[in-house]
């Protein structure tokens, strides 16, 4: 019997998916072996977050809650890694912390990547405090004493044995907070911290979270939004120090530009088909 | 008929002091909150356990019956209690299981982060084959959809720009007298994605947003007054 | 004193000491507090402030702080503070060769306060919000007839079942990420008892995976006692019903796991989904099922719409209750909520007006603009 087959129209409407993603794997893993270099344009957003830690007075505290966990780690652990490379080259002094516990590690992780790029020591330019239970609660309560919830570091050591964690009592001797979520801990630590005590945020998001940051920063709620890989990529690019993003950059551009041509070739087979019938 | 109104009395008492509390600092109102949501951590913490005799009493029946898939309900109970002695070993060794040099890292490091990430990847192919199914230009709202969402994704990275810088290019041969560096400075798709997200795309949010807020604020009241029971057994 | 101490103050000059020292009782706290503002006349060359407190005058005055603060302000909340005793204080600034005390001010007492100022505007929005609902609620009782606009998705729930049932096939239904506490589940459980007790009646089998143990038991109870009104007991498993994992995508993949082996002729998505939502969705999609989402996470609505059949937006899932059973005293809550949204479009409308006639008219009618300020401001929570 031969084989019929369906017009072009139709097929151009009804790709088989299993050719989609083929055709989304060749166009993500090429980029990423050949290694195309690519310019990276800067958005407001990443922009005034990268303001916002760059005019801080040296010795100032940032505060880095790590509130995404190893699922979001490839669009958020470049942000957190350029984030701190521009604290330590700012001579800023950080405290580490999260709201989930599979997500620290990750802190962990970076924090040893980066410290010793610049030559920072755990203790006198950095301390990593932990994850304790408590969510909201913790959000509110680190707003009257930190130490009513973290006493120690993660390891134990007492705050006070830590230098310039004997002036950190609460949000007024926290010149930032960053929170690097993929959900919606960031919604509570601007509910929370940003609205009740004034604690001046920034958020790095997944891309798929970053739609929902966008009214915040429009209300001033916020002083900066890093979204996705894409903002990744622009904190890099400000940072000076392309990484993972960076990378990812020429793979994400092939990938959009190839939805936009399928988006197109479908719509042109499902224009047809209408005119067809 | 205690047994139907008691649980409705505790949640409507609870709800007047937690409601009361929040405009009042002094003590012992002003520690309420605070108080409550230790609680709840606390007895979260404890449903874990239900959690986990559900999970191992599935499963082992699964085992021991031979039922279809009981060999992937081994590996099931195996990693899972095999991951829980590990982690309590490194915790024991290593004062944390997260400690850099500890075993249980290798199982993060090696194993978690690159499972859960796949899985997150995996959300690109479905958006794919989601988005090329569902962005037809079937009414006029359909094809301005369209558009946008073709102007975002541009916008979003830097082939857009390139793209653009084509554009441009093009304009200027056409019109000879338009300056090609301010035209390319311009960068339309940038600049849209950059408009849509900060003004129309958060208005439409915060309107759903509204609706939301208003919407929890009913339902907390008909579970509040005793209305709203389904959450109650019969 | 060093040479070098000498030569630096001739050249520097002597430092001023603090000016206007202001001590209150923290407003709006449960006591223990006491807030210090002072002036500094002169900031060039000066290294930090400690401040000095004592119980009494003449007493023994302690320094409250170890490193040296920058700004001008303190909130003086140490543990060893405590209610109705008067405190003196007074503050020493450094320069890098000098130190210079102001003068001693006090005494001031901190107490706890009784009512939080701050949150004025939260009760007066509080009172009108719930006194129009309360209001509705109790005009509800008099008023049998209310009308609620059509919802596509609840009315497809028995489209759905009709379909799994004719197709032979189970039905899935999936909270998401939901904690018992989230409002959206609760909303989701009327439904929940709809369908299972269709599911009852029809002889098909209800598979509930659940991502939080409390949402499970809630779900197992839900689903029983809807098998017991429906007279099938028998009918019901509480294997059906069961715990996966709380990890997202640790849950994500065993649902998908469970659509491709059991695939089910129809799938309801009502809960808190995140990203994983259009992994389990298209997997929905893939085998054929109806699907129907309901979620408030509005980031995932999008790819619901994309994915499902039916897709409740926004508030409709809340108005399930409602909807599925619907009494007066339910509808009154929902004719209250439309009214609040109603009040709020005009208020936003006028506002923005407002604001942007104050813009418009800086100059010709500055109190516009200070009007909109003064609105928009009372709006903005202080604590």
């Amino acid at each position: 019997m031969k084989p019929t087959f369906l017009p072009v129209w139709r097929t151009l409407a009804s790709i088989d998916r299993r050719i989609i993603y083929l055709l989304l794997t060749i166009v993500v893993v090429l980029p990423l072996i050949i290694h195309p270099k690519i310019k990276v344009r800067v958005s407001e957003p990443v922009r005034a977050a990268f303001e916002s830690i760059e005019k801080l007075p040296q010795n100032s505290v940032v505060m880095i809650s790590i509130d995404f966990d190893p699922s979001s780690a490839p669009e958020v652990q470049p942000m957190l890694i350029a984030i701190l490379r521009h604290c330590f080259k700012k001579n800023l002094k950080v405290i580490l912390t999260g709201q989930l516990a599979l997500g620290l590690p990750l802190g962990e992780i970076a924090l040893n990547q980066v410290s010793g790029e610049y030559n920072k020591v755990y203790g006198r330019d950095y301390v990593n405090i932990g994850y304790r239970p408590g969510s909201t609660a913790l959000m509110v309560g680190i707003g009257r004493e930190i130490r009513d919830f973290f006493k120690t570091d993660y390891r134990g050591v007492p705050l006070d044995s830590f230098e310039f964690m004997r002036r950190v009592h609460n949000y007024h001797d926290i010149a930032l907070l960053v929170t690097l979520a993929h959900g919606a801990v960031a919604d509570a630590w601007i509910q929370y911290a940003g609205a009740r005590f004034n604690q001046k945020i920034i958020v790095g998001c997944t891309g798929v979270n970053a739609p929902n940051m966008y009214q915040y920063l429009s209300a001033q709620q916020i002083t900066g939004l890093i979204g996705g890989l894409q903002g990744a990529s622009e904190y890099e690019t400000l940072v000076e120090k392309p990484g993972a993003a960076t990378l990812g950059m020429p793979a994400q551009s092939t990938a959009h530009a190839l939805l936009i041509i399928l988006l197109i070739i479908g719509n042109i087979g499902f224009i047809l088909s209408k005119k067809k019938i | 008929m205690l047994y139907r109104t008691g649980p409705l009395i505790l949640v409507f008492g609870t709800a007047l002091l937690l409601i009361i509390a929040f405009f009042i600092p002094h003590k012992p109102f002003g520690d309420l909150e605070a108080r409550f949501l230790n609680w709840y951590a606390i007895i979260s913490g404890f449903t874990f356990l239900l959690g986990l005799d559900s999970l191992a009493r599935h499963h082992l029946i699964k085992i021991v019956r031979r039922e279809k898939g009981w060999f992937y309900s081994l590996l099931l109970v195996t990693s899972l209690f095999g991951t829980l002695f590990w982690g309590l070993y490194s915790w024991i060794r290593y004062a944390s299981p997260f400690a850099l040099n500890a075993p249980f890292m290798w199982l993060y490091k090696f194993m978690i982060i690159p499972l859960q990430a796949t899985m997150f990847a995996t959300l690109a192919f479905f958006i794919f084959s989601a988005a090329y199914r569902a962005f037809r230009v079937r009414n006029l709202a359909a094809t301005l959809l369209l558009i946008a969402a073709c102007m975002v994704m541009l916008g979003n990275v830097p082939i857009g720009s390139s793209i653009w810088a084509g554009i441009s290019w093009l304009i200027h041969q056409i019109f000879p007298n338009t300056n090609l560096e301010i035209l390319k400075r311009w960068e339309l798709f940038a600049a849209a994605k950059d408009w849509l997200m900060a003004i129309p795309q958060a208005a439409a949010g915060r309107g759903i947003g509204i609706g939301l807020a208003l919407g929890g604020i009913a339902m907390s009241l008909r579970i509040i007054l005793g209305i709203e029971r389904t959450y109650l057994s019969s | 004193m060093p040479i070098t101490w000498t030569i630096g103050i001739l050249v520097s000059g002597l430092i001023a000491p603090p000016e206007s020292l202001l001590l209150r009782d923290n407003p709006n706290d449960q006591g223990r507090a006491i807030f210090i503002s002072w002036v500094c006349p002169q900031t060039e060359s000066i290294t930090g402030f400690r401040i000095f407190r004592a119980c009494s005058l003449p007493g023994k005055f302690i320094a409250l702080n170890r490193e040296l603060i920058i700004g001008t302000e303190y909130l003086d909340s140490d543990t060893m503070l405590c209610d109705g005793v008067p405190y003196y204080y007074f503050i020493r600034v450094y320069s890098a060769y000098d130190s210079v005390d102001s003068p001693v001010s006090g005494p001031v007492v901190s107490s706890a306060q009784w009512f939080n100022t701050d949150r004025i505007n939260v009760l007066v929005l509080a009172i009108i919000i719930n006194g129009l609902f309360i209001f509705y609620l109790l005009r509800a009782r008099h008023n049998t007839r209310m009308f609620i606009r059509k919802i596509n998705g609840l009315d497809a729930i028995d489209e759905a079942l009709g379909r799994a049932t004719e197709m032979g096939k189970p039905v899935l239904f999936s909270f998401g990420l939901g904690y018992i506490t989230d409002m959206v589940v609760i909303a989701a459980l009327p439904i929940l008892r709809r369908i299972a007790s269709k599911t009852a009646q029809y002889a098909v089998r209800l598979i509930v995976p659940n991502s939080d143990p409390l949402v499970m038991t809630t779900a197992q109870e839900t689903v029983k006692e809807a098998y017991t009104e429906a007279g099938r007991p028998d009918l019901y498993n509480q294997d059906n019903i069961s715990f996966l994992t709380s990890d997202q995508f640790g849950y994500a993949a065993g649902v998908d796991g469970i659509i491709l082996r059991e695939k089910p002729g129809a799938i309801f998505w009502l809960g808190y989904f995140y990203a994983e939502s259009l992994i389990m969705a298209e997997t929905g999609h893939s085998i054929g099922a109806i699907q129907l989402a309901g979620t408030t996470e509005t980031t995932q609505l999008p790819f619901f719409v994309a994915a499902c059949d039916y897709t409740m937006i926004g508030e409709e899932i809340y108005a399930a209750s409602c909807y599925l059973k619907p009494e007066p005293i339910m509808l009154g809550t929902i004719k209250g909520e439309d009214f609040i949204k109603f009040l709020l479009i005009i208020l936003i409308s006028s506002t923005v007006f407002l604001g942007t006639a104050g813009r418009l008219l800086a100059n010709e009618a500055p109190f516009l603009n200070n009007l909109f300020m003064a609105i928009v401001n009372w709006f903005i929570p202080k604590s």
